[in-house]
C-alpha cells in the first residue's frame, strides 16, 4: 500500500495523487494494488463526510480523481476487479420531477460504501421501478424528488411497488428537497433520509454491513 | 423640498421608497384610484405593517403572506402548460387566488412566464410544460456546464461580451448569431469601424435579431398582462411590493454558469479565478437589483439563495466562497433603499452565526426548513423573517395542524415584531383549506 497515495486522494491533493499514479504505473507497480489504495482513500473521504468535515466539493473531486485514475489504469486491468458488495440499491428520481444533483450524490456514497447501485436516472416512471425491482433484485430502493408534485408520483411508485406484489421484498427510502416524515407517511415509505449519509445509514441498517 | 436622491442616506431612500408604496401612482401617473375606500385603507395597512415588520417594529398585527410557485393555477384547475401560454387565464386565476386568500402581500402572477417567448428563443436551461415536461408540472432546470472551466478569464475580461458571445448562444437555440458579433467596445474611431458591423448583414446574426424582435413581442404581450393585473389587484386593495430579483454571486456560477460539480471542482482547481469571478459579479448583480427596483418602483429585491445550503459546502467554504459577495449584493441593495429578500431554501442551520451579521432591520428572509425558533434567535435579531409553514404541512397536513403552527410561529417567532407568516418554500400542489388556515390564523390571531 502506498500511504502517499491514500493520503494525496483523501486530502484531495489531485495533481499529486495523479502524478504518483502515473510514476507507479510506470514503475510497473501492480495496478489492482494502486486502484485497492483509490478505493481505501474513497472510504476514507467517505468517513470524513459521514463526520461532517468534508462536503459536496471533496465528494465530487474525490469521484473525478477516482475516475481517472481508474482511466489510468484500465489499459493495464484486462478487466476491473469487482468489489464485494453488501447489497443492492436501486435509486431513481420518481415521475415529473428531472433533478438529479442529490440523487447522483446518493448513488455516489452508496457505491463508494460498498453498495451495488443501479441508477435509473430522473423522471422515472413507477413502472420502471416495478420493472427494475424484478430485474435488479434490490434489497433496498431510493426514490429521490425535489418538488412537491413527488409527494404524489413516489406515493404512485410505491403503490406500484405493492401490487406487483414486491412490497415485502423491499424496503423503500425518500429523500430530497421538500421531503421529511409527513411525506414519508404520504407515501407508504419505510424512512426518509435527509441526506446522503442518511441513506447510506438506512441501507447499511437495513442490508447489514 | 424634497432631497435629490444622490444626496440621500439608505435610511433616507427606503422611507422615500415605502412612502411611494403608500401613494401609488396609476398608469397615467395620477394618484391610483382605489375601487373602494375600504381597498385603500386595506392597501396602505397591509404595507404600513410589512415595513413596520421589516425594521423590526411591532405592526397592529403579524402581516401574512402567500408565496405559491404553481399553486394559483393548480387551485384554479388549470394545467401549467395553459398558465404558461394563456397569459389572460393567467392573471384572472391569480386574480382569484389573491381574492381568495387575501395576503397583505403578494409577488404577482409573474411565476409561470411566457411559454411562447422561451419557444421562440428555443430556451435550453429550462424544461417546460410541452418541451420536456408534461402539461401538469412545472418548469425544471437542466443544470449544465454552460460556461466552461476554461473561460473563467473571458467572463472577468468583460462579463457582458461573455454572457452575449458564448453563454446566450449556448442556452437559447435561436440566439447562436451573437456568436459573430464583434464587442461594442471595438467601437472608438472612423476609420475600421464598419468592419465591426459587417456581421449584422449575415443571415444568422439577422435570424437571431428576428427572433429577439419576435421574442420582445411576445415578452410585452405578456409583460401588460401582468402589469394589468398588478394594477387592478392594487385597486383591490392587495400590494405587490417585489421590485424584481438578483443572485448571490456564488449561485450564479453555481446554477446558471458552471453547474454544482463544475462550481465545486473549482473551489479545489481554480480557486483565485472563482473568487476573481464572483468579485466581478457584485456590482452586476447590485445593478440588476437596484435597476428593477427603480423600474417597478417597490424596493423588495429577491434573492434565492441554493448552493451555500447545509450540506452543500463547509462552515470554512462558506465563509469565503458564498457569504463575502452575498453580504456585498446586499450591502449595496441596501445602499440604495432596496428591501433584500433572501430565501434560505432547504436547511441553513449552520450558517446562522455568519450570515446574522447584517444591518438591523434592513432585510426579509424566507426561512424553510430551518429551525425557525433557532433562526429567531440569531439571524432572526436583526431581520424579518417570512415563513415558514412547510410544504410538506400545506399538502399532506390538516388545516387544524397549520392553525396551530402559524400560532406557535407568532407566540414565539413573533414576539417583538419582525415576523411575516407565510409558506417556507414556492410551492405548487397543496390543499386550499391549509392555505387559507394559514393566512386567517394570521389574521385572527397575529394582532400584538
Amino acid at each position: 500500500m502506498s500511504e502517499q497515495l491514500v493520503n494525496a486522494i483523501a486530502d484531495m491533493r489531485e495533481e499529486e495523487a495523479l502524478k504518483l499514479v502515473k510514476e507507479m504505473v510506470e514503475g510497473d507497480s501492480d495496478p489492482l494494488e494502486i486502484l485497492d489504495d483509490a478505493r481505501k482513500a474513497m472510504d476514507v473521504v467517505g468517513k470524513r463526510y459521514e463526520e461532517g468535515t468534508y462536503f459536496l466539493p471533496e465528494l465530487m473531486l474525490a469521484g473525478e480523481m477516482l475516475n481517472q485514475i481508474t482511466d489510468i489504469l484500465k489499459p493495464k486491468l484486462a478487466e476491473l476487479p469487482e468489489a464485494e458488495r453488501l447489497g443492492k440499491v436501486v435509486v431513481g428520481t420518481v415521475a415529473g420531477d428531472i433533478h438529479d444533483i442529490g440523487k447522483n450524490i446518493v448513488t455516489f456514497m452508496l457505491d463508494v460504501n460498498g453498495f451495488d447501485v443501479l441508477d435509473l436516472g430522473v423522471d422515472v416512471s413507477p413502472q420502471k421501478f416495478v420493472e427494475a425491482i424484478g430485474d435488479f433484485q434490490p434489497q433496498v430502493v431510493g426514490l429521490s424528488g425535489f418538488l412537491t408534485l413527488a409527494f404524489d408520483t413516489m406515493k404512485e411508485t410505491v403503490d406500484a411497488i405493492t401490487a406487483a406484489g414486491l412490497r415485502d421484498n423491499v424496503k423503500i427510502m425518500v429523500g430530497g428537497g421538500q421531503m421529511d416524515d409527513q411525506v414519508k407517511v404520504h407515501t407508504g415509505a419505510d424512512a426518509y433520509g435527509r441526506d446522503a449519509m442518511a441513506a447510506v445509514k438506512l441501507a447499511k441498517d437495513w442490508i447489514g454491513g | 423640498m424634497e432631497k435629490e436622491q444622490a444626496q440621500m442616506s439608505a435610511d433616507e431612500k427606503l422611507e422615500a421608497n415605502i412612502q411611494k408604496l403608500l401613494s401609488p401612482k396609476g398608469p397615467d401617473g395620477n394618484d391610483l384610484q382605489f375601487q373602494s375606500p375600504e381597498a385603500e385603507a386595506n392597501y396602505k395597512a397591509s404595507i404600513t405593517r410589512i415595513a413596520d415588520a421589516v425594521k423590526l417594529k411591532e405592526p397592529d398585527r403579524v402581516p401574512v403572506t402567500v408565496l405559491p410557485s404553481m399553486f394559483p393555477f393548480i387551485n384554479a384547475g388549470m394545467t401549467i402548460e395553459e398558465a404558461m401560454y394563456d397569459y389572460d387565464k393567467c392573471a384572472a386565476a391569480f386574480k382569484e387566488f389573491i381574492l381568495e386568500f387575501e395576503p397583505d402581500m403578494h409577488i404577482g402572477a409573474a411565476a409561470p412566464g411566457p411559454g411562447k417567448f422561451y419557444e421562440i428563443l428555443d430556451y435550453k436551461l429550462y424544461s417546460w410544460p410541452g418541451h420536456g415536461v408534461a402539461p401538469e408540472h412545472c418548469y425544471q432546470c437542466n443544470e449544465g456546464e454552460y460556461m466552461t472551466a476554461e473561460e473563467y478569464d473571458l467572463l472577468l475580461m468583460d462579463p457582458s461580451f461573455y454572457f452575449r458571445n458564448f453563454y446566450l448562444p449556448r442556452v437559447f437555440g435561436a440566439l447562436g448569431g451573437f456568436q459573430m458579433l464583434a464587442p461594442w467596445t471595438s467601437t472608438l474611431e472612423m476609420y475600421g469601424l464598419a468592419f465591426n458591423y459587417v456581421p449584422f448583414a449575415l443571415p444568422p446574426v439577422q435570424a437571431t435579431f428576428q427572433a429577439l424582435f419576435d421574442a420582445g413581442a411576445e415578452a410585452l404581450k405578456w409583460a401588460g398582462a401582468m402589469g394589468g393585473s398588478n394594477g387592478e389587484l392594487t385597486t383591490l386593495g392587495y400590494p405587490n411590493i417585489l421590485g424584481g430579483f438578483t443572485k448571490a454571486p456564488f449561485d450564479v456560477i453555481g446554477d446558471t454558469l458552471r453547474g454544482t460539480k463544475g462550481i465545486m471542482l473549482d473551489m479545489y482547481r481554480r480557486p483565485e479565478k472563482l473568487l476573481a469571478a464572483m468579485d466581478a459579479l457584485v456590482p452586476i448583480m447590485i445593478g440588476m437589483g437596484v435597476g428593477a427596483a427603480q423600474q417597478t418602483g417597490n424596493p423588495l429585491i429577491f434573492i434565492p439563495l441554493h448552493k451555500g445550503a447545509d450540506g452543500f459546502i463547509s462552515d470554512e467554504q462558506f465563509k469565503k466562497f458564498y457569504w463575502p459577495t452575498l453580504k456585498q449584493v446586499m450591502m449595496g441593495l441596501i445602499s440604495e433603499g432596496c428591501i433584500p429578500f433572501p430565501a434560505l431554501e432547504g436547511h441553513w442551520d449552520s450558517r446562522m452565526e455568519v450570515i446574522q451579521d447584517i444591518p438591523k432591520g434592513k432585510t426579509a428572509w424566507m426561512v424553510d426548513q430551518s429551525d425557525i425558533q433557532k433562526v429567531k434567535a440569531t439571524l432572526g435579531q436583526n431581520a424579518c423573517l417570512i415563513g415558514n409553514v412547510s410544504s410538506s404541512m400545506l399538502n399532506l397536513g390538516t388545516p387544524q395542524d397549520v392553525s396551530d403552527y402559524v400560532k406557535n410561529l407568532i407566540d414565539t417567532v413573533g414576539q417583538g415584531g419582525g415576523l411575516i407568516v407565510g409558506n417556507g418554500a414556492f410551492f405548487d400542489e397543496a390543499k386550499p383549506e391549509n392555505v387559507k388556515a394559514m393566512v386567517d390564523t394570521a389574521k385572527e390571531y397575529g394582532a400584538y
